[in-house]
């Protein structure tokens, strides 16, 4: 099967005012299958956001895709012209952003904005609008599609209105979604909610997403795949199950530790110390040469300190960038 | 032991009118009672929309409460006047979900930490100085920070610094609202773990406040669960867990998700 968005060592830097680049993204690959859900795991500053960003050239003034393609339904994105981009973007690609009360518009009904995302993409006859609007709003609030409809932002629960966000981002049937953090801003419970939302969109319209978070334990029975990123580096890729259960790269297991645990036979771990990593990957502590980790690394060797770890494969699926599994390669 | 913070039936109503004149009265908090002891971690876990951030405006005196009595150390602060509160408010500290918005962005580090000392009027500049850089250290932070403005520190040293200044005060409680919900795992790690350390060293009172249930689990002595406005179920943070009797509390536990932490030894080939 062909992938539905495929990413070629993409190059991202930004430049700071004082003229210098630093570097965000270093040379990611990546082939998004149909009906896929990638979860793409990472700390903020490892490139999370702009990985997002780029793929359909939102990023701020100030970044430069320098290298790398974008292969998306025949086209390559990071040359089209912006006329097609526009026809893209909203449409066959559409973005969900963290903060869903800052995404909406505060003063206009919800299925008024949903409506507004179908006008902007083609233009059918009004009952025919008014019926795809119900249909989509019907898809993710059932028999209180209605209400919500005439409702206004600030009258609905923040799951609420993440629903009305991903109801503008399915509302002309996009074959990839790409979420930064959609469930950041929501407490846990409604965290859960939104993400069965997505499986059964999912489900039903077999949309491929790219589902950002820094957040391990929302991955788990969700995403089919995992990316782990590290200072703008795939340190780890592979199945969910895989890469979840038998973390590889240190970086991965060490950010699974770092996470309380809730189980009923935990009696002495309770407010004992949670194993951290030290230090921080903010771009001025990341090394000038070896791998980017191994400043923080607790299982690090000397020649991680010499030069960069090649990607490792693990077997077909599974890659992991470090020189522990060198030996392991298929 | 006679305990730090006693809370007795708190009420609290908020009053919506709308342009026509229509009053809606919505019922924040709806007689909530507690006691923390000195030295202890005690966690509020529950939705949006329960009251636990209101419970944290009425303790840190920055809103009046409806009824109901809070006494700190012995002395009513819901019912005490200016003079009371401004006794109390020194030793009841809040530290906020985001750091980057409760810090002035235009100061540098220096300026918010010695900002709290500044209006005791107790301290002359030097004293200050050596404070804040105390403070720094304490907080895991290095003193040669002190120049920095907020926007040139990570989101971790950011949630130190918001610490830092609250410690300033030396208060008896922090009030943790949502502490730590916006900072990545692995920075959220540490910071639990400075809370925990600064408990150790310093008897640190904390009132924790969150909808992520196993954080709370990890941290706190005793958890109160809330629900529109009320304390739904109590106890030791151990009998929560092995045996939730109400029905929110298997919800929040529902909605933790599942996974091991520690990686199985042997790998799968």
């Amino acid at each position: 099967m062909a992938p539905v968005l495929e990413i070629q060592d993409l190059h991202v830097s930004y430049q700071s005012r004082e003229g210098a680049l630093y570097p965000a993204l270093t040379g990611i690959s990546l082939g998004l299958m149909p009906g896929e859900i990638m979860g793409v795991l990472g700390e903020s500053g490892s490139g999370k956001s702009t990985l997002a960003g780029s793929l359909v050239r939102l990023l701020p003034a100030n970044g430069n895709i320098t290298r790398g393609a974008v292969h998306f339904e025949g086209k390559d994105l990071l040359r089209a012209k912006p006329r097609e981009l526009q026809q893209i973007r909203g449409a066959r690609i559409s973005l969900i952003f963290q903060e869903p009360s800052l995404a909406l518009h505060p003063t206009m009904r919800a299925g008024e904005q949903v409506r507004q995302v179908l006008t902007a993409h083609g233009s059918p006859g009004r009952s025919a609008l008014n019926d795809r609007v119900h249909e989509i709003l019907a898809l993710l609030f059932f028999e209180e599609a209605d209400r919500i409809s005439r409702s206004y932002p600030h009258q609905l629960s923040g799951g609420q209105r993440q629903r009305v966000l991903i109801a503008q981002a399915i509302a002309c049937g996009p074959s990839v979604v790409i979420a930064d953090e959609p469930t950041a801003s929501l407490d846990s419970a409604t965290q859960m909610e939104i993400l069965s939302v997505f499986r059964t969109l999912r489900e039903k319209l077999g949309l491929a997403m790219i589902f950002i978070t820094h957040n391990p334990a929302l991955l788990s029975g969700f995403a089919d795949r995992v990316l782990v990123l590290y200072a703008g580096q795939i340190a780890e890729c592979g199945p969910a199950e895989a890469v979840l259960a038998s973390r590889r790269h240190p970086y991965t297991k060490a950010l699974f530790q770092s996470i309380p645990e809730v189980s009923e036979k935990r009696g002495n771990s309770r407010k004992s110390k949670l194993p951290v990593i030290l230090g921080d990957s903010a771009r001025s502590s990341l090394p000038a040469r070896g791998c980017p980790f191994e400043p923080r690394c607790p299982e690090k060797m000397d020649i991680c300190r010499e030069r960069e770890p090649a990607t490792v494969d693990l077997s077909p699926s599974h890659t992991v960038c470090c020189f522990k599994y060198e030996s392991e390669s298929v | 032991m006679k305990p730090l913070l006693k809370v007795e039936s708190l009420v609290k109503h908020y009053v919506r009118r709308s342009l026509v004149g229509a009053r809606e009265e919505l019922l924040a908090l709806d007689g909530v009672s507690f006691t923390i002891l000195p030295g202890t971690t005690f966690a509020v876990v529950g939705e949006s929309g329960s009251g636990k951030s209101t419970l944290a405006a009425c303790l840190a005196c920055l809103e009046f409460p409806t009824s109901g009595d809070i006494w700190f150390e012995g002395i009513n602060i819901a019912k005490g006047g200016e003079n009371v509160r401004r006794q109390v408010h020194p030793q009841i500290q809040l530290i906020f979900q985001d750091p980057a918005s409760s810090l002035n962005p235009r100061w540098s580090v220096l300026d918010i930490l010695i900002e709290p000392l500044i209006l005791q009027r107790k301290f002359s500049h030097k004293e200050m100085n050596l404070r804040a850089s105390s403070l720094l250290e304490r907080v895991g932070l290095s003193p040669r920070m002190a120049a920095r403005l907020p926007a040139e520190l990570s989101g971790g040293q950011r949630q130190r610094l918001a610490i830092a200044r609250a410690l300033a005060l030396e208060p008896k409680l922090l009030i943790l609202d949502e502490a730590l919900s916006a900072l990545d795992c692995s920075v959220q790690a540490q910071i639990a773990n400075l809370l925990m350390d600064l408990q150790s060293s310093l008897g640190m009172t904390y009132l924790f406040i969150t909808h992520d249930l196993a954080m709370a689990a990890h941290l706190a002595d005793e958890i109160a669960v809330m629900n529109r406005g009320r304390i739904v179920e109590q106890g030791p943070a151990e009998a929560i867990l092995k045996q939730p009797e109400h029905d929110i509390t298997r919800q929040l536990l529902a909605a933790v998700p599942k996974f091991t932490r520690a990686a199985p030894s042997a790998p799968e080939r």
